[in-house]
């Protein structure tokens, strides 16, 4: 485009009797240009449009709703529309007046009413646990009709309890920190600090270390078998390095839910391994396997090391043996030569390998859902059991949330130290 | 192999531990995924070796029972409808990707390729959310819509890489020819990209009948697949004709995606025509 603008075009000439029309033409002609240009980008936009619009509704859609529901939940300020109006005024701290109180008896009525009581009082639980037979059990009182509502309301020690009304005061806004906080143990204190939860409430930290760890276990190991393997099939010739490349390949092409399949028939209590460590005198007695976490980690390692060593092979096989025949020649010892002529060549290929590896593994989910027992869960499994069996959908939105920022972190470092081309997924 | 023409005492001992080393690392990949083979044709109902005797009557309740047959034929509606989709708009989008003058290339191929990044689980967790307050929960179309979002990236990719070999000048001289640019596109580039056009549609295909996590969201009783209903008899009990239903699985995945890479690669090799 540069060597078509008019300035260029009509400079030499400018001496000419003809040059304004000239230079009119060269304006007429980039212009025309510029035109043309601008609807090869509008047509190559077009065709790409299809797709992109598929995938913002099946999946960017989805997953922004999903992010949502950690931060919106609407369901109290819907449910108490009365109490709302009647917390305004207060300050947050002691127990509110009368009106509040009076006010809530008849929101607590008017769902009972509508049959969203008991929608209210699992919201309200997840956020205040034993809050559920609380309401339900005033919803009922209220119901029978005895006694003027201020007093039922006074009656059952709940409601004056000093946690009770900073709850539901946060719970009229609609915007909430509450789910996000939780997901890490943490939660608003009276006074406007953020403090840690009592140890027996917190799970979330514990799982998410969890999930770290295994994923950089399996980081490890895959690294320990799979690097010396790449560089075996790096440097053998062609035809050996195309038969032991399908032996990585293999593997690789097979699905994870294969090769967990696998894993459960082979870690069983009269499985192969067991058979195998026996035989090798490793173990003296059968050992349970299956829903441990040192079966877990096996597993994994089988199924992550082909992602972690192919990054490292591609890198390797680009390096020319003559560089370590030149660092020898020049007296470096075979380990002097290694560390200080092949590993830095070779590390972009294992931090790409590492990296995607590590990555993957945070969202694992059927191998420790079918290998992993109860204490061997990773952070995936909690999200769908808060949505299978909780039906929290809250809960499972933030930790989807925290999961997905630590995901998305590590792939920020991958595409910007390493480039995306480096990501060998296919 | 691997040694120097003058090998020293300690080059010796490193190459033969390297060789060692790798033998075990190649049996840790390889008899896990072979293990179930032989499982499978067990004439006995239980995972031990030795087997009992040869016999197909784990295949036949794979193939022959009603409960695995409706898997294995959800499983084909949703790979084909995937692959369809997929590698339809995934081939127009890897075209229009391969012009320079696309905008913003930088920010598309990150959110294109994002699918596969996204841990899975918050993928179907989020499908679930979406799709049942639009009605798409429990029917095919959801399941294909969210299975062409995780499969779409291998299209791209692989039609893409198909590009990088295709001589651009084709495309002019057919508009010199006075070829609109669809015309160009269908009778002059597709023919030519075709191998990588096929072999993203194996990659398609494959993604999607291996699909489980989505799918165990999504589908209902009567939807599930052939991959659900593995995940199901792992969770409930374990049966030989799961060791079946995985040796299928596996030789229809590596045939495809030997298919698959052997196009690509023959994609990519093709001289340009000067």
């Amino acid at each position: 485009m540069s060597a078509l603008e008019p300035t260029k075009l009509d400079r030499p000439r400018a001496s000419r009797d003809w040059s304004a029309a000239d230079s009119g033409t060269a304006k007429s002609v980039a212009a025309a240009l510029r035109r043309a240009d601008l609807g090869d980008r509008l047509r190559s936009l077009a065709l790409a449009a299809p797709l992109l619009v598929l995938l913002a509704l099946s999946f960017g859609i989805p997953i922004v709703l999903l992010l949502s529901r950690a931060v919106y939940d609407p369901t109290i300020a819907d449910a108490l529309p009365q109490t709302s109006q009647a917390l305004r005024g207060w300050n947050g701290t002691g127990l509110p007046d009368d009106a509040a109180f009076l006010a809530l008896a008849a929101d607590l009525r008017s769902n009972q009413a509508k049959g969203t009581a008991y929608e209210l009082a699992k919201s309200l639980n997840a956020r205040l646990p034993g809050a559920r037979s609380q309401v339900l059990k005033t919803v009922r009182q209220l119901e029978a009709a005895d006694r003027p509502p201020l007093e039922v309301m006074k009656a059952v020690p709940f409601w004056s309890a000093p946690g009770t009304w900073p709850v539901i005061e946060s719970g009229t806004h609609s915007v909430t920190s509450f789910y996000l906080l939780s997901a890490l143990d943490l939660r608003w204190n009276g006074d406007g600090g953020i403090e840690r939860v009592s140890p027996e409430q917190a799970i979330f930290v514990q799982v998410f270390m969890r999930t770290f760890f295994v994923a950089a276990a399996v980081t490890l190991a895959t690294l320990i078998l799979g690097f010396p393997l790449a560089y075996l099939i790096a440097s053998v010739p062609k035809g050996l390095a195309a038969i032991l490349i399908v032996a990585v390949l293999l593997p690789f092409w097979t699905s994870i839910l294969v090769r967990t399949a696998a894993w459960t028939v082979l870690l069983q209590k009269f499985g192969l391994v067991n058979d195998l460590l026996l035989w090798l005198g490793v173990a003296d007695d059968r050992l349970d396997l299956m829903y441990s976490r040192i079966g877990l980690i096996i597993a994994m390692t089988h199924i992550q090391l082909p992602f972690t060593l192919l990054p490292i092979y591609s890198v390797m096989r680009t390096i020319q043996p003559s560089q370590m025949k030149a660092a020898y020649s020049l007296g470096a010892k075979p380990y002097t030569a290694f560390r200080r002529v092949y590993l830095p060549q070779v590390f972009p290929g294992v931090m790409a390998g590492c990296l995607l590896t590590f990555i993957l593994c945070l969202g694992y989910y059927i191998t420790p859902a079918l290998i992993g027992g109860a204490s061997d869960q990773l952070i995936s499994n909690f999200i769908a059991s808060y949505v299978n069996v909780e039906l929290n959908w809250e809960m499972a939105a933030a930790l989807s949330f925290i999961l997905l920022v630590f995901t998305l972190a590590l792939f920020g470092i991958f595409a910007r130290i390493l480039g995306l081309d480096r990501l060998k997924l296919v | 192999m691997l040694l120097s023409s003058y090998p020293t005492t300690g080059e010796r001992i490193r190459i033969t531990l390297l060789w060692l080393w790798c033998g075990m690392v190649i049996l840790f990949l390889l008899v896990p995924i072979l293990v179930p083979v032989p499982l499978s044709f067990n004439s006995g109902a239980f995972f031990i070796f030795p087997l009992e005797g040869i016999s197909t009557r784990w295949y036949e309740v794979v193939l022959g029972t009603q409960r695995w047959q409706s898997a294995i034929g959800n499983s084909l509606i949703v790979a084909f409808g995937t692959t369809l989709i997929a590698t339809t708009l995934g081939t127009l989008t890897a075209i229009a990707l391969s012009d320079e003058k696309f905008p913003g290339r930088r920010i598309v191929m990150p959110l294109l390729l994002s699918p596969l990044i996204v841990p899975v689980v918050i993928t179907a967790v989020g499908s679930y959310l979406f799709y049942a307050r639009v009605g798409l929960a429990s029917t095919y179309a959801g399941i294909i819509l969210a299975h062409t979002a995780l499969a779409s990236p291998f299209v791209v990719v692989t039609v893409g890489a198909s590009l990088t070999g295709f001589d651009r000048n084709l495309m002019r001289a057919a508009a010199i020819s006075g070829a609109r640019p669809i015309t160009s596109i269908f009778r002059v580039m597709l023919p030519l990209i075709l191998p990588g056009v096929l072999s993203g549609a194996a990659f398609a295909f494959v993604t999607s009948f291996d699909e489980v996590v989505v799918v165990q969201f999504l589908a209902s009783a009567n939807q599930r697949t052939m991959p659900l209903e593995m995940f199901i008899g792992l969770r409930e009990k374990l049966s030989p004709a799961i060791t079946a239903a995985a040796t299928l699985m596996m030789v229809l995945s590596i045939v495809l995606l030997v298919v698959a890479n052997l196009l690509a690669r023959r994609g990519k090799q093709r001289p340009r025509i000067d």
